[in-house]
């Protein structure tokens, strides 16, 4: 039977995962450099190796306010096209092989924000996972209200 | 077969090198036909093609070459003269090559270039009538190898030899063979300025033990001149760089060393931060040690990038001859500079701007040669490039000494295109409107030619050298000439930079933008207001601020213990207020993810010396998002200018609550002071009786939106405007003087109800505008009824 690995990490106690492949390191840093007039889902850049990483808060992709970036923020970190981004998100969760039969579309109750960042739902033993859309998730000119 | 692939590639590599070069000494030898050394260049460099491209099978190739290599052989044994016909055949030959070569690049295969055609207007050439033994021709093609060493008797047998031995090899040679020392003595004889029997002399005397040098003793005993002596002297040197003094290296190799260098800077930063605080002596002169080599290794390497503007002018004589020729001009090409070298990427970006620069120069810039004789000028138009260094930038201009720029006919086209007013041209300086150029669709070319709209017009050029951080300008003299300037920084990676605090925040401000900093105490220097916009008189003209924290939508801070950085950015100057200024440090510019582009205001990001991530600001960007308000209320301003007679006018300025403002004193009628209690209320506006009239009120103080406290006492200080027998009268607090100002001393209001904001004795004073001051006093002023007024009373 068909499986695959996902990353999970909680926000706002729900629990999400990416596939493993999209991930290129998870990583937790305390210095982000706000970006003035930016969209509002950038919780600002940080210095990774040399390099100049965004970080997309996922709180606010999700319709929720904004993280505080005081103190350490866990970081998943995107491969992304070409320029590796990260997602600020609250905790996170092991990596776990599920089977493509656990898989099911969104519940239609599912609306909102949330709704457009989910391509379906993993049943774990006693809760579920919602499959982000990584291109969606990093995406900051989304329509966030 | 791999093996072939590469040798292959080596080959496309180092011909293609082979033809730019070729290109430029064909150009030269029709200024210079006489030159046998560049036809033995040219000779040898296309020789080398033929030899490896025999050996590589590329059979039409060779056939080509050789053909060209006949021709040639001709020229250099001088059995036919040089003519700009034979150098347009031989150009059209090389041409020829190259687009095999091209063939050989894409397919892997010579593909069907058509070269019978070439090879029959070669042979043409070789049995032009001009040639009074063509039938020795072919006998001089077929020993081309042979006779390679004629001209340079010392080289020996070396040229064709090692072309021979390295296609054997299957090493095709990394250049032609450089040529050899030929002693002093031997050139002299040649050039026939000395006797053979002289220089065997003086040899003589220098094997018996006479020190001085060869030339010398020729000199010294009078069988020669001084001037032969140097030119031989220079002769010697060797012409080009000699393959064994340099080695290729993989681009991608130095962009990583870059890369790496420019972490190590930060890592510098960082340590010579922390060592400072330990106050660790020893440490602190060892960071400073690794500081100092930092330093030169980051210099060492931005040197291999670094490349002379040579390399992408050489293709320009070429294109300066093939388009003066078509269109029947007479251009000199004249090159200052090029040894200046600029990077390697930034040399990619400038080539196709340069060459635009240059096409439209001669097809627009330089006359027809009638034209120029009618003029009063040479009928040869002379096209100067010129490189510098200054101040940290690479100045590359391109100056023509043709007809110059139409200002006139730019200004009505820019009137046309509407992106001028009429009123404004006056006011304009000659500069801004020739700017005009860099505008998107702006050309002024009479007739279009398939040289000028071909897609890159001077806009492309504007926003190309503008990428990179660089800028264009134009000036130009009526029948003197034209003179392009385009200014480009050295390098892209690594720039000067100022680190500034700005609410809580470090942001970084490129350095060649930064003019002065100024501390602002609230007490000697201190930000003033023009109704909202905050100004700073710097030596008595008024430089508009941007508060940094404002324009990047963040909470505002206060204006005591600020600094002002003056900056300069797209021909404008404002004052950035920023809370702190740091340091200057060098930073290494990242690229600032894509999502941000939009925003615009950041030129790029880099890491700072505590390891945080910095913004880069984009001066022009900052200027311009700013400046936006005031582009569009200058007109209104240039309209009002148009219709003043100009020069100086008189004004009557009067303080309202903080602020000075300033009335025409042409508009007012009379000062007077009312009682406070004659105020009468009309509808919901204020009126006085006056003079049998009505006379409506407006307080400035109310229109300029300036809530001060209303000032105390028992009577107002009005200023009647009248006309048409109509009057009203506007409020102020106290009238303080009448005053001349010069109208060019203004700058323009960002704000309703004012025209503009001028320093009048030694104060930023607000020029009002008087037509909206009094429709607010009486919307029906202008119109001819009264009625209203009348039905009030």
């Amino acid at each position: 039977m068909a499986s695959r690995q996902f990353a999970t990490f909680e926000v706002d106690g729900q629990l999400f995962g990416v596939e493993v492949h999209t991930v290129q390191e998870v990583l937790s840093y305390n210095e982000y450099t706000p970006v003035p007039l930016a969209p509002p889902a950038v919780g600002g850049l940080f210095n990774l190796r040399g390099q100049v990483i965004a970080a997309v808060d996922l709180r606010v992709q999700l319709g929720l306010a904004r993280q505080a970036l005081q103190g350490p923020v866990m970081n998943v970190i995107l491969r992304g096209d070409g320029e590796p981004v990260s997602l600020l998100v609250d905790k996170i969760g092991e990596v776990v092989d599920l089977d493509d039969d656990t898989f099911e579309p969104p519940p239609d109750t599912l609306s909102g924000p949330t709704r457009e960042l989910v391509v379906g739902t993993f049943k774990l033993d006693g809760r579920l996972m919602l499959a982000l859309d990584v291109n969606q998730a990093v995406d900051t000119y989304r329509a966030t209200n | 077969m791999e093996d072939l692939g590469e040798i292959v590639g080596e080959f496309l590599m180092e011909s293609h090198e082979n033809l730019d070069q070729i290109d430029q000494d064909l150009v030269s030898l029709e200024q210079e036909p006489d030159s046998r050394d560049l036809i033995s260049r040219i000779f040898r460099a296309i020789h080398t093609i033929k030899g490896t491209s025999g050996f590589l099978a590329f059979s039409r190739l060779e056939k080509l070459a050789h053909a060209g290599e006949s021709l040639l052989s001709r020229l250099r044994d001088g059995v036919q003269p040089v003519t700009p016909e034979t150098i347009t055949v031989l150009l059209l030959c090389i041409d020829g090559v190259r687009s095999l070569l091209s063939s050989i690049e894409e397919t892997q295969s010579e593909g069907d270039v058509d070269i019978d055609n070439m090879i029959v207007k070669i042979n043409a050439q070789m049995n032009a009538p001009t040639d009074p033994a063509a039938a020795a021709a072919p006998a001089a093609a077929a020993a081309p190898a042979a006779a390679v060493e004629a001209p340079a008797a010392e080289d020996e047998a070396e040229v064709p030899e090692s072309v021979e031995q390295e296609a054997a090899a299957a090493r095709p040679a990394p250049e032609p063979v450089a040529e050899q020392r030929q002693p002093l003595g031997q050139i002299l004889v040649d050039a026939g300025a000395a006797q053979p029997t002289d220089v065997s002399s003086a040899l003589q005397q220098q094997i018996e033990g006479d020190e001085r040098k060869l030339g010398t003793i020729l000199l010294e005993e009078g069988k020669t001149q001084p001037a032969a002596v140097n030119e031989a002297l220079q002769q010697q040197a060797p012409k080009r760089s000699i393959a064994d003094s340099a080695i290729r290296v993989d681009v991608d190799l130095l962009d990583t060393l870059l890369n790496m260098v420019g972490e190590l800077v930060l890592a510098r930063n960082q340590l010579v931060r922390g060592v400072m605080e330990t106050g660790d002596s020893g440490l602190v002169r060892s960071a400073q040690r690794l500081g100092m080599i930092t330093s030169e290794l980051q210099e060492g390497i931005m040197k291999t990038r670094m490349q002379p503007i040579e390399h992408i002018w050489s293709k320009l004589p070429r294109v300066i001859r093939d388009l003066s020729n078509s269109l029947g001009k007479q251009v000199q090409l004249v090159m200052q500079g090029k040894e200046t070298e600029l990077d390697r990427s930034l040399l990619e970006a400038v080539k196709d701007p340069l060459t635009h620069l240059v096409r439209n120069a001669v097809d627009h810039g330089i006359e027809d040669p009638e034209r120029r004789i009618a003029a009063g000028k040479g009928p040869e138009g002379t096209l100067t490039l010129r490189a510098y260094h200054e101040g940290g930038h690479v100045a590359v201009e391109v100056a023509d000494d043709g007809a110059g720029l139409n200002v006139e006919r730019i200004a009505q086209k820019a009137v046309e295109k509407g992106l001028l007013r009429p009123e404004q041209i006056p006011n304009m300086d000659k500069r801004d409107i020739m700017a005009m150029v860099f505008q998107p669709g702006f050309s002024t070319a009479a007739k279009v030619t398939n040289v000028s709209g071909r897609g890159v017009g001077m806009d492309v050029v504007k926003t190309n050298i503008e990428n990179i951080g660089g800028a264009v300008s134009v000036d130009s003299t009526p029948g003197e000439g034209t003179v392009w300037r385009l200014t480009i920084p050295l390098t892209l990676a690594i720039i000067q930079a100022l680190t500034v605090d700005c609410a809580d925040q470090r942001y970084v401000v490129p350095q060649v933008a930064v003019l002065e900093l100024v501390f602002i105490d609230g007490n000697t220097t201190k930000v003033e207001y023009a109704s909202g916009a905050p100004v700073y008189r710097l030596r008595g003209k008024l430089l508009p601020l941007v508060r940094l924290d404002r324009a990047l939508g963040l909470e505002v801070g206060g204006d005591q213990g600020v600094y002002i950085m003056v900056l300069q950015a797209d021909g404008r100057r404002f004052g950035l207020v920023v809370d702190r200024v740091l340091n200057t440090e060098e930073v290494v510019v990242k690229a600032l993810n894509t999502r941000f582009k939009d925003i615009g205001l950041y030129a790029g990001a880099t890491i700072l010396g505590d390891g945080k991530v910095g913004l880069i600001l984009d001066v022009s960007s900052l200027a311009r998002r700013s400046h936006l308000a005031v582009d569009s209320e200058r007109e209104t301003v240039a309209d009002k200018r148009g219709t003043a007679a100009g020069g100086t006018e008189r004004l009557l300025v009067t303080a309202v609550g903080e602020r000075r403002v300033a009335i025409p004193l042409d508009t007012v009628t009379r000062l007077e002071e009312f009682p406070r209690d004659r105020i009468e209320h009309a509808g919901s506006r204020e009126v006085v009786q006056y003079r049998g009239q009505i006379l409506p009120l407006v307080r400035l103080s109310h229109l300029l939106g300036a809530y001060g406290e209303e000032l105390e006492g028992d009577t107002v200080s009005v200023v009647v405007y009248s006309e048409g027998g109509k009057s009203v009268a506007l409020v102020v607090d106290r009238i303080v003087d009448i005053a001349e100002n010069s109208t060019t001393a203004r700058r323009d209001a960002e704000e309703d109800g004012l025209v503009g904001t001028a320093v009048i004795q030694q104060r930023v004073t607000e020029l009002l505008d008087v037509r909206r001051a009094i429709l607010a006093a009486d919307p029906n002023f202008y119109s001819d009824s009264m009625d209203d007024m009348m039905v009030e009373v």
